[in-house]
């Protein structure tokens, strides 16, 4: 096995055991934790697949600002452990099989339709790295207009979140 | 040998990451008897003077007392998290240093590979950006997972000081990033090559020297050290974050925020101080011989002290230390070595200025009042990087806008 291969199983099994960990962890804090491993193994999952800019992205903004806010207030509220209730019946006698069946439809899409087959075999995908300076081009050029219309759309986010928390006078 | 045949960047990267390992951790320990010391002499004591000559040997001897002391785990605290704490905090601050240019890229090994720095990342400057916004993490758990009110208040503190203050950080960085026009470290090094008026470095440190101010400022403060040691303000919290470490996990937080400042000053060498560029023009050819002169002056110096002042075994030690400088500065001034190791002398000249600044800092500077911090951070901080970083732009922008 080639060393890539051999990293993006590692990085999958992380990636999907954080989650495994972040679903039923008892702890708050514990939670926020996986989900920091799973954004970090996603990030390594963007540096393979040729987008090294994404992944550092990924890292600054996701585990390293809104994660780390995450943490601060559940350790600001002093959040306890959290109590257990049973799965629901309707969870645990149609969820859980029919959550297997959609996995084994796409695994039997992936190896035997022919645009599965395609995407498995890396169709779509740049070849090589795409660099951070052709990113921008596109970003700032060919997407100006939903770009900035994103960041306006952030901007007003947050001057709502400013009005909701503002105390009334 | 087939493995080593086939995979070099792997191969070399590991070498050069376990060498790297090596400096970094004897510098750091004694960057902690640099500091004890400067601000001994500032302070007009004498500092560290028993252990070895100078106290040279006491690094060593910290070290070894950390080792073998008890290791205390609070009986209510989180014991995963608070073993993964320090840990954490001591491997990011450490794999940050892995990212840095020390010397020129065309210094190379017969491979191909460079000599100087590890890894050479085209996105290099966010990737350190994405290994220091997760060391709050460190500090953070730890004040949590203590289960102490003083470690949590610490905690708490720190993180509020060090998302506050990444803001400022990044932004008064992006004012040279847009100068330049890459994220890349050897690039950002060599858009400041060459002189004005054939003499004066075209560093940043001229055309962004209010990003500098604004950086360095911010540095202090993601470092948390003096007058930004808000986390672990002994008057109010004990020790904070770390009141309840003891043994060598105190001693992993300890180096942790040792290695954060030499990174932090890395970065502010390669950003504004022109990296491993010398401040010299390239005809003045005697500055090859500065780094051999200045190792034989330092063991004249050596020698001088080890005969009139040093007794008994201390006599020894100095002795050697004399010995090794003067074969070093001999070295050194051999000419093919001495031009191969311009560019690491002069990275290596820098960082440790900007790290007796940060000593000098603490030796001098009362501790802010939180609410100062804020307020300070917030109002004061960022306008101003941010007024920096606009009115950089402009003036990069202007030009294209006139030709229209």
């Amino acid at each position: 096995m080639s060393i890539p291969i051999i990293l993006f199983l590692v990085c999958a099994l992380v990636a999907v055991a954080g989650a495994v960990v972040l679903i039923l962890a008892r702890e708050p804090i514990h939670s926020a934790l996986a989900l920091v491993v799973v954004m970090m193994a996603l990030a390594v999952l963007y540096l393979l697949l040729g987008a090294p800019f994404i992944a550092a992205v990924q890292i600054i903004v996701y585990a390293g600002a809104i994660m780390v806010l995450f943490v601060f207030v559940i350790m600001l509220l002093n959040a306890g452990v959290e109590e257990r209730t049973d799965f629901s019946k309707l969870a645990k006698f149609a969820g859980v099989p029919l959550g297997f069946f959609l996995l084994l439809e796409i695994a039997h899409w992936l190896a035997h339709s022919p645009i599965g087959a395609a995407i498995a075999n890396g169709a779509g995908s740049s070849a090589g790295e795409s660099s951070t300076t052709e990113l921008s081009e596109m970003l700032f050029r060919q997407y100006l207009f939903p770009f900035e219309a994103t960041s306006i759309l952030i901007l007003i986010a947050i001057l709502g979140a400013l009005v909701l928390a503002r105390k009334e006078e | 040998m087939d493995f080593v045949s086939q995979h070099p960047v792997l191969v070399a990267a590991v070498v050069k990451i376990a060498v790297l390992l090596f400096i970094v951790m004897t510098a750091l320990a004694y960057l902690t008897w640099l500091e004890r010391k400067v601000i001994a002499h500032i302070q007009s004591r004498w500092g560290p003077y028993n252990v070895g000559a100078h106290g040279l040997l006491q690094p060593l001897a910290d070290g070894i007392k950390f080792l073998f002391k008890e290791d205390v785990t609070p009986p209510a605290a989180d014991r995963l998290i608070y073993t993964l704490a320090p840990f954490l905090a001591l491997a990011l601050g450490l794999s940050a240093i892995a990212l840095i240019p020390f010397g020129p890229p065309s210094a190379l090994f017969p491979n191909g590979q460079q000599i100087f720095s590890v890894v050479d990342l085209n996105i290099g400057l966010l990737f350190l950006f994405a290994i220091t916004s997760m060391g709050v993490y460190g500090i953070a758990l730890a004040g949590w997972s203590s289960n102490s009110k003083y470690a949590l208040l610490g905690g708490l503190r720190s993180s509020a000081q060090m998302i506050s203050y990444e803001v400022s950080l990044t932004i008064s960085v992006v004012g040279v990033i847009v100068l330049a026009g890459t994220l890349n470290f050897n690039e950002l090094i060599a858009a400041q090559k060459g002189y004005w008026l054939h003499f004066i470095p075209r560093w940043n440190l001229l055309p962004q020297f209010v990003g500098f101010l604004c950086y360095l400022t911010a540095a202090i403060a993601e470092t948390n050290r003096v007058p930004f040691d808000l986390p672990e303000a002994e008057t109010e919290l004990v020790a904070g974050f770390h009141t309840e470490y003891s043994a060598f996990k105190f001693a992993m937080f300890f180096m942790a925020e040792y290695a954060n400042m030499i990174t932090v000053s890395c970065l502010a060498t390669i950003l504004f101080l022109g990296g491993w560029l010398s401040p010299f023009p390239e005809t003045w050819t005697w500055q090859n011989y500065l780094p051999g002169a200045g190792l034989l002056m330092l063991a004249a110096y050596c020698a001088w002290n080890t005969v009139s002042e040093m007794r008994g075994i201390a006599r020894l030690q100095l002795g050697v230390v004399t010995l090794l400088a003067g074969g070093g500065g001999l070295i050194c001034l051999y000419p093919p070595i001495a031009a191969g190791i311009q560019g690491p002398f002069w990275f290596t000249a820098k960082i440790l200025a900007i790290l007796f600044f940060y000593i000098w800092m603490r030796a001098t500077l009362p501790r802010f009042r939180y609410d100062q911090l804020m307020s300070f951070g917030w109002k004061l901080l960022l306008p101003v990087s941010l007024a920096n970083l606009v009115i950089t732009a402009f003036v990069i922008i202007w030009p294209l806008l006139r030709k229209g």
